[in-house]
């Protein structure tokens, strides 16, 4: 697979590390009261869809940037690549 | 029909006209007591321990494609029960038991092969880590001996022992592990369910759950509703998508594991063989093929192929440990999908919703827990509780901070 990235263009796949589906980047309030189950859902559940899946790449042999990657997980085909920074802050993330 | 040597020796004799077909292929009725969702190793084992140990026989397996189309025919057919931890390791050799009394039982040849698995040890904390599981596969009953690099030498000549990177110190042997026929263990189960009344529905897809105030009546499928005291789901690799139609996230990924195999060749191997620190294991087949294969490719997939950073990676570990491959031409690949929880082990459960129970989350590891699984599974849904040895497979054990992880690495399936 090759991954376009928005900085450096396109770049193998085998150059990324894969860490799962992108809300890991939506972390809950560790503060609200009865986050237990929030918490449990974060670190443990998935919705593992058959199709269209944002998930988060890590450009470990390049210039380690966290990436956005939509990818359909049928077919493998990449329609949209984000920098993980960008989406972060567009859902009201200081950094 | 029960098969034997004499069965064999007059068929020849008479022009091989009495052999029958080992299944029916009924349609399928209103209304059963249990009906299996998927028609692989794990759910036809349910269906034949159901109908032949605990006397449940109104029984349906639906499967959406054909009879073992799933992972049971994609593996590469390795048993051994050689875990460490106390959740994992009873079931395990419970379910080596049962494949060493396979084909008496269900009266099929499944070619159960016990050659022994061997895996490797390259350093001293290496070795201390495999002394610990071995006795911790003592604890349960199950064989285990630690080899010097002369040991190793006697059974496998061929590998590289002073390799540069990964020096060869040891190996933990367990003489009962070995590989079985992978589909025949699928038509043995079959044959044997079938010959109980079980209704084996192929081309038959599950579409929705009938569920009503938290109670799972039966199932929606492509052949129309089917009712059921008790629905089964069964169905590793797309967990995720039929447990979704009733309302269910899961601790699941699903990821593709590649394998390969060569052309036929002469005995050369004489077991299973894992070089772990590479990523690479290899056993020769009954046909001579060199099976082998290595890591997920590591992102979550659908699509039952990999791709070629793994095939380049899982080469590389073969001709590091075993150079004598690289004369062996590549014959076929595949890619075939996995549940990948989020410890690396499984679950044999009930659901919240009542009538409706899981098995799945089996990693990479399925095809030797077949036997355990069909049987804890059938204990399950005919006792409504769990079998001794599978207690620990619960869907809420991260809520409880109760993970089996084997190999330490938290909540992320594609390490596991």
């Amino acid at each position: 697979m090759i991954i376009n990235h928005p900085l450096l263009g396109p770049r193998d796949s085998a150059e990324f590390v894969y860490k799962g589906d992108a809300t890991l980047i939506d972390r809950p309030d560790g503060m609200a009261d009865g986050v237990e189950d929030a918490f449990h859902d974060y670190a443990y559940m998935r919705d593992n869809p058959a199709g269209e899946h944002r998930e988060l790449w890590y450009h470990e042999q390049g210039d380690r940037s966290w990436l956005v990657v939509t990818r359909d997980t049928l077919t493998h085909d990449i329609s949209k690549v984000e920098l993980a920074r960008d989406v972060a802050r567009a859902m009201g993330r200081s950094r | 029909m029960r098969y034997s040597a004499l069965k064999i020796f007059t068929e020849g004799l008479t022009g091989n006209k009495g052999w029958k077909p080992v299944w029916r292929e009924p349609d399928p009725k209103p209304e059963y007591d249990i009906v299996i969702v998927g028609g692989g190793g794990h759910g036809l084992a349910t269906a034949y321990y159901l109908s032949n140990k605990f006397g449940v026989k109104n029984v349906a397996v639906v499967e959406k494609g054909w009879l073992g189309s799933g992972n049971v025919g994609r593996n590469t057919t390795i048993i051994r029960s050689n875990y460490l931890l106390e959740g994992n390791q009873p079931f395990y050799e419970m379910s080596l038991k049962l494949w060493e009394g396979l084909e008496q039982d269900f009266n099929y040849n499944a070619m159960v092969s016990q050659r022994g698995i061997l895996n490797l040890i390259h350093s001293d904390p290496q070795r201390d880590a495999f002394v610990r599981r071995g006795n911790g596969m003592h604890l349960s009953g199950a064989d285990a001996v630690i080899l010097d690099r002369d040991g190793i030498r006697e059974k496998c000549p061929f590998l590289d022992f002073d390799n540069a990177r990964f020096p060869i110190q040891g190996a933990i042997w367990q003489p009962r592990g070995g590989t079985v026929r992978h589909d025949a263990v699928a038509w043995g189960y079959a044959r044997g369910a079938d010959a109980q009344g079980v209704d084996i529905i192929q081309n038959c897809e599950v579409t929705g759950f009938q569920i009503e105030n938290g109670v799972c009546n039966g199932v929606e499928t492509s052949r129309g509703a089917i009712r059921a005291k008790k629905v089964a789901v069964c169905v590793a690799g797309s967990s995720s998508r039929v447990m979704a139609q009733a309302g269910m996230r899961l601790p699941i990924e699903s990821h593709v594991l590649q394998a390969f195999v060569t052309e036929g060749l002469k005995p050369t191997i004489p077991g299973v063989i894992t070089f772990g620190a590479g990523h690479f294991y290899v056993s020769q087949s009954d046909k001579g093929g060199l099976v082998f294969g290595g890591d997920l490719d590591g992102y979550n997939t659908y699509a039952q192929r990999g791709n070629l950073p793994v095939v380049e990676d899982v080469c590389e570990g073969g001709m590091a440990i075993i150079p004598m491959i690289g004369r062996a031409r590549l014959l076929r690949m595949w890619g075939g999908i996995v549940d990948m929880s989020m410890d690396g082990s499984p679950f044999i459960d009930k659901t919240h919703i009542d009538g409706l129970y899981f098995n799945g989350g089996w990693c990479y590891g399925g095809f030797k827990a077949t036997p355990a699984s069909g049987f804890c599974y059938a204990h399950l849904l005919a006792k409504d509780e769990p079998h001794p040895v599978a207690t620990h497979y619960r869907l809420d054990r991260f809520r409880r901070g109760a993970p089996i992880d084997e190999k330490g690495q938290g909540a992320q399936p594609n390490l596991h």
